[in-house]
């Protein structure tokens, strides 16, 4: 089955971002497909290369950039809200990408369930 | 439908507003800080065991434990991990989630 | 990169969305960044569906003005919905009755459904997105 997640809040201030990834790890591994995350709101925030959370934290953008990387996980970020919170193309972390609403609304259409982590 | 509540049940209204909503045999599913609403004790014990009757109420382990209250989940409430919340997605048409 | 992309595949699918407004304007940003999805997924021609239930029904209370907090004043946007043939906007009627509201107090046409009602109403939804 392929899920589509949706995470609305930031890394470290919510639990959303870290129940969203636990949520997608999981599907993951059971065999379902995380084709899309998409971050909307401040969620966009779990984007920057340029947090440095404390060595015994966990690094949530750098735990959502090896998901991508190991599973091809498309990690999307909105631009709209990416802009209205000084998020670009030069502080993407790997695996994110910056693109239009659409790709959420894409998720809903063509996916088998949709997921919302927030606040 | 499966219902995805987050937040305390002492700080919030979404569990109020998500079982007011929630149709006979639809399942609850309890996360972040909504879980200590299944635990003996609460203020919100006395809805989520009325609830029980008519829904299926669940509970995320992880959760629960991060909180110390793994020992005190009210009969009725089934407690599941992330592979069993992962099931309850795939189980049911739509999911929404009480933010 | 325009969130009017289309992409060949899922065209021609329309499922029913239900977008569910529970937060009130200005206090947080779902209200508005809520709307823009609302208005995207309408471009994508599906069957949409917009509720108002808890706080959410003081988005569309009229004589709105946010000049002074100097933030952009959405609340007209909702009048414009129709122009997108969004012209399903469901209210509670239970949220309306505990905040002392009626529909006169509200600045577009809606329907206003009991409890009951707007459960079979989010039953029948392919995909449910709350704000």
């Amino acid at each position: 089955m392929q899920f589509g997640i949706l995470v609305n809040e930031g890394p470290y201030t919510h639990q959303a971002s870290d129940s969203a990834y636990l949520f997608a790890r999981t599907a993951i591994e059971k065999g379902h497909s995380v084709p899309r995350v998409f971050f909307y709101h401040d969620g966009v925030n779990n984007s920057t290369r340029l947090a440095t959370p404390p060595q015994d934290d966990r690094n949530v953008s750098a735990r959502w950039s090896k998901l991508a990387a190991d599973h091809g996980v498309d990690l999307v970020v909105c631009v709209a809200a990416a802009q209205r919170r000084g998020i670009n193309d030069d502080v993407l972390a790997p695996g994110f990408r910056i693109s239009g609403l659409g790709q959420l609304v894409e998720m809903g259409i063509q996916y088998d369930r949709l997921v919302t982590f927030g606040d | 439908m499966l219902h995805i509540v987050n937040k305390s049940a002492t700080e919030r209204g979404s569990l109020d507003s998500c079982l007011a909503m929630a149709k006979s045999g639809s399942a609850v599913l309890l996360i972040e800080d909504a879980v200590y609403a299944a635990t003996t004790g609460s203020t919100a014990a006395a809805k989520i065991q009325a609830a029980a009757a008519g829904l299926k109420v669940y509970a995320l382990g992880p959760d629960l434990a991060a909180r110390g209250m793994t020992g005190r989940v009210l009969d009725g409430v089934n407690v599941v991990d992330y592979s069993g919340f992962v099931d309850l997605v795939a189980e049911h048409k739509a999911c929404q989630s009480w933010l | 990169m325009s969130d009017m992309d289309m992409e060949d595949d899922g065209a021609g699918v329309v499922k029913k969305f239900m977008f569910l407004n529970r937060k009130a304007p200005h206090g947080t940003v779902y209200a508005l960044e809520g709307l823009e999805v609302v208005l995207i997924t309408a471009a994508f021609d599906q069957d949409v569906s917009m509720v108002f239930t808890d706080d959410g029904v003081y988005q569309l209370l009229k004589g709105i003005d946010s000049k002074g907090i100097e933030v952009k004043d959405f609340s007209k946007t909702y009048r414009a919905l129709e122009g997108y043939d969004i012209e399903k906007l469901y209210v509670d009627q239970a949220s309306m009755d505990a905040r002392g509201l009626t529909e006169d107090d509200l600045i577009v046409d809606v329907t206003v459904l009991y409890v009951s009602e707007m459960a079979n109403l989010m039953d029948e939804q392919d995909v449910v997105i709350s704000f």
